[in-house]
Protein backbone atom coordinates (compact mmCIF):
# COMPACT_ATOMS: atom_id res chain seq x y z
CA UNK A 1 0.00 0.00 0.00
CA UNK A 2 0.50 3.91 -0.64
CA UNK A 3 3.37 4.69 2.53
CA UNK A 4 1.76 8.42 3.35
CA UNK A 5 3.85 9.18 6.46
CA UNK A 6 8.00 7.69 5.81
CA UNK A 7 10.27 8.08 8.60
CA UNK A 8 13.60 6.92 7.66
CA UNK A 9 16.77 6.59 9.92
CA UNK A 10 15.94 10.22 11.50
CA UNK A 11 18.83 10.89 14.33
CA UNK A 12 18.57 14.06 16.52
CA UNK A 13 20.24 15.72 19.31
CA UNK A 14 19.28 18.65 21.41
CA UNK A 15 21.45 21.23 22.51
CA UNK A 16 20.95 21.49 25.99
CA UNK A 17 23.01 24.04 29.03
CA UNK A 18 24.45 20.48 30.37
CA UNK A 19 25.74 18.96 26.68
CA UNK A 20 23.93 17.39 23.78
CA UNK A 21 20.73 15.16 24.42
CA UNK A 22 20.30 13.07 21.46
CA UNK A 23 17.07 11.96 21.59
CA UNK A 24 16.21 10.25 18.44
CA UNK A 25 18.39 7.66 17.07
CA UNK A 26 17.79 5.30 14.51
CA UNK A 27 14.08 6.05 13.91
CA UNK A 28 11.96 4.42 11.41
CA UNK A 29 7.82 4.71 11.47
CA UNK A 30 5.96 4.57 7.84
CA UNK A 31 2.46 4.29 8.19
CA UNK A 32 0.38 3.93 4.75
CA UNK A 33 -2.59 5.69 3.32
CA UNK A 34 -5.41 5.70 5.80
CA UNK A 35 -3.26 4.09 8.52
CA UNK A 36 -3.59 4.90 12.26
CA UNK A 37 -0.13 4.53 14.09
CA UNK A 38 0.32 4.80 17.98
CA UNK A 39 3.31 5.59 19.12
CA UNK A 40 4.36 4.31 22.85
CA UNK A 41 7.32 4.66 24.85
CA UNK A 42 8.87 5.77 28.60
CA UNK A 43 8.69 8.98 29.14
CA UNK A 44 10.81 11.58 27.75
CA UNK A 45 12.37 9.37 25.07
CA UNK A 46 11.13 11.88 22.28
CA UNK A 47 7.89 10.94 20.71
CA UNK A 48 6.89 14.74 21.19
CA UNK A 49 9.90 15.45 19.11
CA UNK A 50 8.30 13.00 16.43
CA UNK A 51 4.75 15.03 16.15
CA UNK A 52 7.35 18.01 15.75
CA UNK A 53 9.15 16.61 13.10
CA UNK A 54 6.13 15.29 10.97
CA UNK A 55 4.76 18.43 11.41
CA UNK A 56 7.65 20.15 9.59
CA UNK A 57 8.21 22.61 12.97
CA UNK A 58 11.41 21.31 13.24
CA UNK A 59 13.92 19.32 10.80
CA UNK A 60 15.88 16.21 12.46
CA UNK A 61 19.75 16.31 12.15
CA UNK A 62 19.74 13.38 9.69
CA UNK A 63 17.44 11.13 8.11
CA UNK A 64 14.66 12.27 5.88
CA UNK A 65 10.80 12.68 6.71
CA UNK A 66 8.11 12.24 3.99
CA UNK A 67 4.56 12.77 3.58
CA UNK A 68 2.80 11.36 0.53
CA UNK A 69 5.95 11.00 -1.34
CA UNK A 70 7.12 14.85 -0.57
CA UNK A 71 10.04 15.60 1.65
CA UNK A 72 8.75 17.58 4.38
CA UNK A 73 10.91 20.68 4.54
CA UNK A 74 8.86 23.11 6.73
CA UNK A 75 4.93 23.65 7.96
CA UNK A 76 2.53 22.39 5.44
CA UNK A 77 -1.10 22.90 5.86
CA UNK A 78 -2.25 19.47 5.16
CA UNK A 79 -1.33 18.46 9.07
CA UNK A 80 -3.52 18.70 12.21
CA UNK A 81 -2.89 18.85 15.32
CA UNK A 82 -4.36 18.07 18.71
CA UNK A 83 -2.46 18.24 21.94
CA UNK A 84 -2.99 16.59 25.54
CA UNK A 85 -3.46 20.82 25.91
CA UNK A 86 -6.87 21.53 24.11
CA UNK A 87 -5.31 25.19 23.11
CA UNK A 88 -8.64 26.88 22.50
CA UNK A 89 -8.71 30.73 22.19
CA UNK A 90 -11.21 32.15 24.59
CA UNK A 91 -11.72 34.90 23.17
CA UNK A 92 -13.48 32.82 20.51
CA UNK A 93 -16.56 31.00 20.65
CA UNK A 94 -16.19 27.04 19.92
CA UNK A 95 -17.32 27.67 16.50
CA UNK A 96 -14.76 30.18 15.81
CA UNK A 97 -12.28 27.98 17.13
CA UNK A 98 -12.68 25.47 14.85
CA UNK A 99 -12.87 27.80 11.96
CA UNK A 100 -9.47 29.30 12.92
CA UNK A 101 -7.37 26.93 10.80
CA UNK A 102 -9.44 27.59 7.21
CA UNK A 103 -8.79 31.19 8.25
CA UNK A 104 -4.81 30.58 7.86
CA UNK A 105 -4.65 27.61 4.99
CA UNK A 106 -5.66 28.63 1.17
CA UNK A 107 -9.34 27.39 1.05
CA UNK A 108 -11.74 27.70 -1.67
CA UNK A 109 -14.68 27.42 0.85
CA UNK A 110 -16.59 30.82 1.87
CA UNK A 111 -17.41 32.19 5.54
CA UNK A 112 -20.47 30.54 5.26
CA UNK A 113 -19.51 27.34 4.28
CA UNK A 114 -16.25 27.60 6.62
CA UNK A 115 -18.87 27.51 9.74
CA UNK A 116 -21.21 24.59 7.76
CA UNK A 117 -18.00 22.62 7.93
CA UNK A 118 -16.97 23.25 11.14
CA UNK A 119 -20.87 22.90 12.69
CA UNK A 120 -20.74 19.17 10.89
CA UNK A 121 -17.49 18.53 13.01
CA UNK A 122 -18.90 19.60 15.88
CA UNK A 123 -22.14 17.99 15.48
CA UNK A 124 -19.92 14.57 14.36
CA UNK A 125 -18.12 14.92 17.70
CA UNK A 126 -21.57 15.69 19.63
CA UNK A 127 -20.97 19.23 20.21
CA UNK A 128 -24.15 20.21 18.68
CA UNK A 129 -25.36 23.33 20.50
CA UNK A 130 -22.45 24.36 21.94
CA UNK A 131 -21.43 26.08 18.54
CA UNK A 132 -21.45 29.98 20.48
CA UNK A 133 -20.62 28.41 23.85
CA UNK A 134 -16.94 30.16 24.57
CA UNK A 135 -14.45 27.52 25.80
CA UNK A 136 -14.28 28.36 29.33
CA UNK A 137 -18.21 26.97 29.50
CA UNK A 138 -17.34 23.58 28.86
CA UNK A 139 -15.46 20.48 30.30
CA UNK A 140 -12.76 19.23 29.63
CA UNK A 141 -13.73 16.33 27.44
CA UNK A 142 -15.32 18.44 25.05
CA UNK A 143 -13.19 20.99 24.96
CA UNK A 144 -10.72 18.17 23.36
CA UNK A 145 -13.87 16.95 21.08
CA UNK A 146 -13.24 20.87 20.03
CA UNK A 147 -9.98 20.64 19.71
CA UNK A 148 -10.61 17.66 17.46
CA UNK A 149 -12.51 19.43 15.23
CA UNK A 150 -9.90 22.32 14.30
CA UNK A 151 -7.40 19.75 13.75
CA UNK A 152 -9.67 18.26 11.22
CA UNK A 153 -11.67 21.18 9.60
CA UNK A 154 -9.04 21.59 6.65
CA UNK A 155 -9.45 18.01 5.76
CA UNK A 156 -6.15 17.43 6.75
CA UNK A 157 -4.24 14.01 5.30
CA UNK A 158 -2.19 13.16 8.29
CA UNK A 159 -3.46 14.33 12.19
CA UNK A 160 -0.96 14.24 14.69
CA UNK A 161 -2.29 13.07 18.02
CA UNK A 162 0.01 14.39 20.97
CA UNK A 163 -1.63 11.98 23.98
CA UNK A 164 -4.63 14.31 23.18
CA UNK A 165 -7.22 12.27 25.91
CA UNK A 166 -4.24 12.17 28.82
CA UNK A 167 -5.24 14.48 31.03
CA UNK A 168 -8.74 13.08 31.00
CA UNK A 169 -10.50 10.77 33.43
CA UNK A 170 -10.72 7.47 32.07
CA UNK A 171 -14.65 6.94 31.48
CA UNK A 172 -14.15 10.32 29.29
CA UNK A 173 -11.27 8.94 28.07
CA UNK A 174 -13.23 5.75 26.81
CA UNK A 175 -16.00 7.70 25.15
CA UNK A 176 -13.44 9.70 23.31
CA UNK A 177 -12.22 6.62 22.33
CA UNK A 178 -15.26 5.38 20.57
CA UNK A 179 -16.05 9.03 19.28
CA UNK A 180 -12.64 8.95 17.06
CA UNK A 181 -13.64 5.73 15.57
CA UNK A 182 -17.21 8.02 14.72
CA UNK A 183 -15.05 10.98 13.22
CA UNK A 184 -12.61 8.28 11.26
CA UNK A 185 -15.82 6.85 9.58
CA UNK A 186 -16.79 9.93 8.45
CA UNK A 187 -13.60 11.80 8.15
CA UNK A 188 -11.38 9.51 6.70
CA UNK A 189 -7.23 10.75 8.12
CA UNK A 190 -3.95 9.09 8.19
CA UNK A 191 -3.13 9.24 11.91
CA UNK A 192 0.00 9.28 14.40
CA UNK A 193 -1.22 9.36 18.08
CA UNK A 194 1.08 9.69 21.12
CA UNK A 195 0.05 7.83 24.17
CA UNK A 196 0.69 6.71 27.50
CA UNK A 197 -1.83 4.29 27.86
CA UNK A 198 -1.66 0.77 25.89
CA UNK A 199 -5.27 -0.28 26.05
CA UNK A 200 -5.93 2.97 24.13
CA UNK A 201 -3.00 2.29 21.58
CA UNK A 202 -4.91 -0.93 20.73
CA UNK A 203 -8.40 0.27 20.71
CA UNK A 204 -7.30 3.11 18.22
CA UNK A 205 -4.28 2.41 16.21
CA UNK A 206 -3.60 -0.83 13.53
CA UNK A 207 -0.21 -0.13 14.34
CA UNK A 208 1.70 0.22 17.52
CA UNK A 209 5.10 1.51 17.27
CA UNK A 210 7.67 1.03 21.06
CA UNK A 211 10.35 3.19 21.08
CA UNK A 212 13.53 2.23 23.16
CA UNK A 213 14.43 4.66 25.98
CA UNK A 214 16.32 8.01 25.11
CA UNK A 215 17.77 7.98 22.53
CA UNK A 216 14.71 6.80 21.02
CA UNK A 217 14.83 4.25 18.14
CA UNK A 218 11.81 1.78 16.48
CA UNK A 219 12.45 -0.60 19.07
CA UNK A 220 8.87 -3.13 18.61
CA UNK A 221 6.13 -2.74 15.84
CA UNK A 222 3.25 -4.74 16.79
CA UNK A 223 -0.15 -4.90 14.47
CA UNK A 224 -3.68 -4.63 15.59
CA UNK A 225 -5.63 -7.26 13.36
CA UNK A 226 -8.68 -5.55 11.90
CA UNK A 227 -11.84 -7.26 13.25
CA UNK A 228 -13.82 -4.69 12.11
CA UNK A 229 -15.89 -2.02 14.20
CA UNK A 230 -14.29 -1.81 17.54
CA UNK A 231 -16.31 -1.93 20.49
CA UNK A 232 -14.94 -1.49 24.18
CA UNK A 233 -15.63 -5.08 25.06
CA UNK A 234 -12.58 -5.89 22.72
CA UNK A 235 -10.20 -4.94 25.21
CA UNK A 236 -11.17 -7.83 27.53
CA UNK A 237 -10.78 -10.47 25.21
CA UNK A 238 -7.64 -13.03 25.53
CA UNK A 239 -6.24 -11.29 21.99
CA UNK A 240 -6.24 -8.04 23.50
CA UNK A 241 -5.00 -9.53 26.69
CA UNK A 242 -1.98 -10.78 24.96
CA UNK A 243 -1.46 -8.04 23.27
CA UNK A 244 -1.44 -5.89 26.14
CA UNK A 245 1.21 -8.32 27.95
CA UNK A 246 3.31 -7.91 24.66
CA UNK A 247 3.49 -4.33 25.05
CA UNK A 248 4.38 -3.97 28.86
CA UNK A 249 6.87 -6.23 28.20
CA UNK A 250 8.37 -4.39 25.23
CA UNK A 251 7.58 -1.02 27.06
CA UNK A 252 9.73 -2.42 30.31
CA UNK A 253 12.32 -3.60 28.39
CA UNK A 254 12.37 -0.02 27.21
CA UNK A 255 12.75 0.70 30.42
CA UNK A 256 15.90 -0.65 30.90
CA UNK A 257 14.18 -2.71 33.34
CA UNK A 258 13.94 -6.09 31.79
CA UNK A 259 16.02 -8.30 29.53
CA UNK A 260 15.10 -8.02 25.45
CA UNK B 1 -28.17 43.77 39.26
CA UNK B 2 -27.09 46.97 37.06
CA UNK B 3 -29.03 49.10 40.08
CA UNK B 4 -27.16 47.13 42.61
CA UNK B 5 -23.63 47.57 41.08
CA UNK B 6 -24.11 51.42 40.77
CA UNK B 7 -25.67 51.79 44.41
CA UNK B 8 -23.05 49.76 46.32
CA UNK B 9 -20.32 52.12 45.57
CA UNK B 10 -22.28 55.25 45.73
CA UNK B 11 -23.55 54.12 49.36
CA UNK B 12 -19.93 53.40 50.17
CA UNK B 13 -18.86 56.47 49.12
CA UNK B 14 -21.63 58.68 50.86
CA UNK B 15 -20.76 56.37 53.87
CA UNK B 16 -16.87 57.24 53.81
CA UNK B 17 -17.92 61.06 53.04
CA UNK B 18 -20.48 61.00 56.94
CA UNK B 19 -17.28 58.99 58.40
CA UNK B 20 -15.00 61.69 57.28
CA UNK B 21 -17.29 64.45 58.57
CA UNK B 22 -17.78 63.10 62.23
CA UNK B 23 -14.63 62.47 62.26
CA UNK B 24 -13.52 66.34 61.70
CA UNK B 25 -16.51 67.37 63.88
CA UNK B 26 -15.98 64.92 66.76
CA UNK B 27 -11.88 65.77 67.14
CA UNK B 28 -12.89 69.09 66.83
CA UNK B 29 -10.55 70.04 63.95
CA UNK B 30 -10.50 73.21 62.45
CA UNK B 31 -10.00 73.33 58.67
CA UNK B 32 -6.59 74.48 58.45
CA UNK B 33 -5.90 71.35 60.39
CA UNK B 34 -8.50 68.91 58.15
CA UNK B 35 -11.28 70.20 56.13
CA UNK B 36 -14.72 68.55 56.73
CA UNK B 37 -16.60 67.65 53.46
CA UNK B 38 -18.69 70.42 54.27
CA UNK B 39 -16.06 73.02 53.27
CA UNK B 40 -15.81 71.45 49.71
CA UNK B 41 -18.85 72.47 48.86
CA UNK B 42 -18.34 76.56 49.26
CA UNK B 43 -14.81 76.09 47.42
CA UNK B 44 -16.49 74.06 44.74
CA UNK B 45 -18.87 76.90 44.00
CA UNK B 46 -16.44 79.75 44.63
CA UNK B 47 -14.09 78.83 42.61
CA UNK B 48 -15.96 76.34 40.20
CA UNK B 49 -14.47 77.99 36.84
CA UNK B 50 -10.97 77.28 37.78
CA UNK B 51 -11.72 74.22 38.64
CA UNK B 52 -13.23 73.24 35.17
CA UNK B 53 -10.57 74.66 33.53
CA UNK B 54 -7.54 73.22 35.49
CA UNK B 55 -9.69 70.03 35.50
CA UNK B 56 -9.37 69.97 32.16
CA UNK B 57 -5.45 70.81 31.41
CA UNK B 58 -4.71 67.84 33.96
CA UNK B 59 -7.00 65.53 32.29
CA UNK B 60 -5.96 65.61 29.10
CA UNK B 61 -2.06 66.27 29.79
CA UNK B 62 -2.39 62.68 31.88
CA UNK B 63 -4.80 61.14 29.30
CA UNK B 64 -1.92 62.30 26.17
CA UNK B 65 0.87 61.28 28.23
CA UNK B 66 -1.21 57.73 29.05
CA UNK B 67 -0.92 56.89 25.05
CA UNK B 68 2.21 57.89 24.83
CA UNK B 69 2.89 55.20 27.47
CA UNK B 70 0.85 52.49 26.27
CA UNK B 71 2.80 53.21 22.83
CA UNK B 72 6.22 53.16 24.24
CA UNK B 73 5.24 50.59 26.48
CA UNK B 74 3.42 47.82 24.69
CA UNK B 75 6.84 48.48 21.85
CA UNK B 76 9.24 47.67 24.70
CA UNK B 77 6.81 45.05 25.98
CA UNK B 78 7.12 43.39 22.43
CA UNK B 79 10.71 43.66 21.83
CA UNK B 80 11.22 41.87 25.06
CA UNK B 81 8.61 39.59 25.07
CA UNK B 82 9.96 38.25 21.88
CA UNK B 83 13.70 38.30 22.04
CA UNK B 84 15.38 36.73 25.15
CA UNK B 85 18.82 38.53 24.17
CA UNK B 86 16.53 41.94 24.28
CA UNK B 87 15.27 40.85 27.66
CA UNK B 88 17.77 40.13 29.55
CA UNK B 89 19.67 43.75 28.07
CA UNK B 90 16.50 45.76 28.70
CA UNK B 91 14.94 44.39 32.20
CA UNK B 92 17.53 45.69 34.77
CA UNK B 93 17.75 49.52 32.84
CA UNK B 94 13.97 49.21 32.74
CA UNK B 95 13.59 48.48 36.55
CA UNK B 96 16.71 50.93 37.46
CA UNK B 97 14.98 53.29 35.48
CA UNK B 98 11.53 52.69 37.33
CA UNK B 99 13.20 52.56 40.31
CA UNK B 100 14.10 56.05 40.72
CA UNK B 101 11.73 58.03 42.25
CA UNK B 102 10.14 60.23 39.86
CA UNK B 103 10.00 63.33 42.09
CA UNK B 104 13.65 63.73 42.17
CA UNK B 105 13.45 63.90 38.44
CA UNK B 106 11.00 66.47 38.40
CA UNK B 107 13.23 69.39 38.73
CA UNK B 108 15.97 67.90 36.21
CA UNK B 109 13.20 67.56 33.40
CA UNK B 110 11.90 70.89 34.39
CA UNK B 111 14.97 72.32 33.77
CA UNK B 112 15.93 70.58 30.98
CA UNK B 113 12.75 71.74 28.75
CA UNK B 114 12.43 75.01 30.98
CA UNK B 115 8.92 76.56 29.89
CA UNK B 116 7.85 73.68 27.64
CA UNK B 117 5.27 72.74 30.69
CA UNK B 118 2.90 71.07 28.54
CA UNK B 119 5.80 68.23 27.73
CA UNK B 120 6.92 68.43 30.92
CA UNK B 121 3.94 67.27 32.31
CA UNK B 122 3.26 65.15 29.89
CA UNK B 123 6.80 63.61 29.61
CA UNK B 124 6.48 62.85 33.70
CA UNK B 125 3.11 61.05 33.30
CA UNK B 126 4.38 59.12 30.33
CA UNK B 127 8.18 58.21 32.29
CA UNK B 128 6.04 57.61 35.59
CA UNK B 129 3.04 55.43 34.09
CA UNK B 130 4.79 53.24 31.03
CA UNK B 131 6.68 50.66 33.53
CA UNK B 132 3.78 48.34 34.17
CA UNK B 133 2.70 48.16 30.56
CA UNK B 134 6.02 47.38 29.43
CA UNK B 135 6.24 44.54 31.60
CA UNK B 136 2.87 42.97 31.21
CA UNK B 137 3.15 42.66 27.73
CA UNK B 138 6.52 41.08 27.95
CA UNK B 139 5.35 38.47 30.25
CA UNK B 140 2.36 38.31 28.59
CA UNK B 141 4.08 37.41 25.42
CA UNK B 142 7.12 35.69 26.82
CA UNK B 143 4.84 33.16 28.70
CA UNK B 144 2.66 32.08 25.47
CA UNK B 145 2.62 28.33 25.83
CA UNK B 146 4.22 26.61 22.40
CA UNK B 147 1.37 24.17 21.80
CA UNK B 148 -0.66 27.85 20.70
CA UNK B 149 1.95 29.14 18.57
CA UNK B 150 2.53 25.44 17.05
CA UNK B 151 -1.38 24.96 15.99
CA UNK B 152 -1.17 28.11 14.46
CA UNK B 153 2.80 27.67 13.11
CA UNK B 154 1.97 24.00 12.02
CA UNK B 155 -0.15 25.58 9.23
CA UNK B 156 2.34 27.80 7.94
CA UNK B 157 0.85 30.43 9.08
CA UNK B 158 3.58 33.49 9.66
CA UNK B 159 4.67 35.42 13.08
CA UNK B 160 2.59 38.37 12.12
CA UNK B 161 -0.62 36.18 11.83
CA UNK B 162 0.21 34.95 14.87
CA UNK B 163 0.65 37.69 16.88
CA UNK B 164 -2.65 39.26 15.61
CA UNK B 165 -4.60 36.13 15.97
CA UNK B 166 -3.43 34.67 18.91
CA UNK B 167 -0.56 36.57 20.81
CA UNK B 168 -1.98 39.84 20.87
CA UNK B 169 -5.52 39.20 22.11
CA UNK B 170 -4.25 36.63 24.65
CA UNK B 171 -2.16 39.62 26.43
CA UNK B 172 -4.88 41.73 26.51
CA UNK B 173 -6.06 40.92 30.14
CA UNK B 174 -2.82 41.25 31.37
CA UNK B 175 -2.52 44.77 29.47
CA UNK B 176 -5.62 46.01 30.91
CA UNK B 177 -4.56 45.07 34.03
CA UNK B 178 -1.70 47.13 34.26
CA UNK B 179 -3.39 49.63 32.39
CA UNK B 180 -5.24 50.33 35.36
CA UNK B 181 -2.39 50.85 37.03
CA UNK B 182 -0.86 53.37 35.02
CA UNK B 183 -3.77 55.21 34.89
CA UNK B 184 -3.45 55.69 38.82
CA UNK B 185 -0.08 56.37 38.32
CA UNK B 186 -0.24 58.98 35.39
CA UNK B 187 -2.34 61.78 37.55
CA UNK B 188 0.66 61.06 40.02
CA UNK B 189 2.82 62.36 37.36
CA UNK B 190 0.90 65.28 36.12
CA UNK B 191 0.78 66.46 39.75
CA UNK B 192 4.21 65.85 40.51
CA UNK B 193 4.75 68.25 37.59
CA UNK B 194 2.16 71.00 38.24
CA UNK B 195 2.62 71.00 41.66
CA UNK B 196 6.71 71.21 41.40
CA UNK B 197 7.31 73.53 38.28
CA UNK B 198 5.69 77.32 38.85
CA UNK B 199 3.90 77.31 35.38
CA UNK B 200 0.31 77.85 37.50
CA UNK B 201 -1.52 74.97 35.24
CA UNK B 202 -3.76 72.27 36.56
CA UNK B 203 -5.18 71.15 39.77
CA UNK B 204 -1.83 70.90 40.89
CA UNK B 205 -1.05 74.21 40.59
CA UNK B 206 -4.59 75.07 41.77
CA UNK B 207 -3.35 73.11 44.82
CA UNK B 208 -0.30 75.12 44.72
CA UNK B 209 -2.34 78.29 45.06
CA UNK B 210 -4.17 77.00 47.78
CA UNK B 211 -0.88 76.49 49.89
CA UNK B 212 -0.21 79.60 49.49
CA UNK B 213 -3.13 81.44 50.41
CA UNK B 214 -3.70 79.09 53.27
CA UNK B 215 -7.11 78.22 51.83
CA UNK B 216 -6.77 74.43 53.08
CA UNK B 217 -10.20 73.67 51.96
CA UNK B 218 -9.76 74.12 48.37
CA UNK B 219 -6.56 71.94 48.84
CA UNK B 220 -8.91 69.32 50.32
CA UNK B 221 -11.63 69.87 47.01
CA UNK B 222 -8.33 69.65 44.73
CA UNK B 223 -7.62 66.62 45.96
CA UNK B 224 -11.28 65.04 45.80
CA UNK B 225 -11.30 66.82 42.49
CA UNK B 226 -7.74 64.63 41.47
CA UNK B 227 -9.32 61.20 42.95
CA UNK B 228 -13.01 61.72 40.78
CA UNK B 229 -10.80 62.21 37.56
CA UNK B 230 -9.20 59.07 38.38
CA UNK B 231 -11.71 57.23 38.96
CA UNK B 232 -13.41 58.34 35.74
CA UNK B 233 -10.55 57.32 33.71
CA UNK B 234 -10.37 54.30 35.26
CA UNK B 235 -13.89 53.54 34.55
CA UNK B 236 -13.18 54.15 31.31
CA UNK B 237 -10.44 51.88 31.11
CA UNK B 238 -12.65 49.28 32.41
CA UNK B 239 -15.56 49.82 30.19
CA UNK B 240 -12.73 49.67 27.06
CA UNK B 241 -11.87 46.10 28.99
CA UNK B 242 -15.36 44.83 28.83
CA UNK B 243 -15.25 45.11 25.22
CA UNK B 244 -11.98 43.86 24.23
CA UNK B 245 -11.08 41.70 26.74
CA UNK B 246 -14.75 40.76 28.62
CA UNK B 247 -14.21 36.71 27.38
CA UNK B 248 -11.57 36.86 30.55
CA UNK B 249 -14.22 37.24 32.85
CA UNK B 250 -15.13 34.66 34.67
CA UNK B 251 -18.69 34.12 35.57
CA UNK B 252 -18.92 33.91 39.34
CA UNK B 253 -20.22 30.74 40.54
Amino acid sequence: MNKLIEIKNVRHTYQTQNGPLPVLDGLNVSVPEGGFAAVVGPSGCGKSTLTRLIAGLMKPDEGEVWLHGERVKGPRSTVGMAFQNPVLLEWRTILQNVVLPLEIVPTKLNRKQQEDRARYLLSLVGLDGFEDKRPSELSGGMRQRASLCRALVHSPDVLILDEPFGALDAFTREDLWQTMHQVKEKEPFTGVLITHDLRESIFLADQVIVLSGRPARTQFLLDVPNTGRRTLDDLYTVQATEMLHTLRHQIEIAQGRAAA
Amino acid sequence: MRLRSFLTPLIAVVVFLVLWEALVWVMGWPDYKMASPSDLGPAYTRYWELFLVMGWQTLWRTVVGLLLAIVVGVMFGMVMGFSRTMRDALYPLLVGFNAVPKATVVPIVALMFVGMHDFNTVLIAFMISFFPIAVSISIGLSTLEPEYRDILRSLGASQTTIFWKIALPKTLPEFFGALKVAVTLAFIGTNLMEIVSPHGRGLGALFDSGKTNSDYPLMFAVLIALAFLGIVLYYVVVALEKIFAGWAERQPG
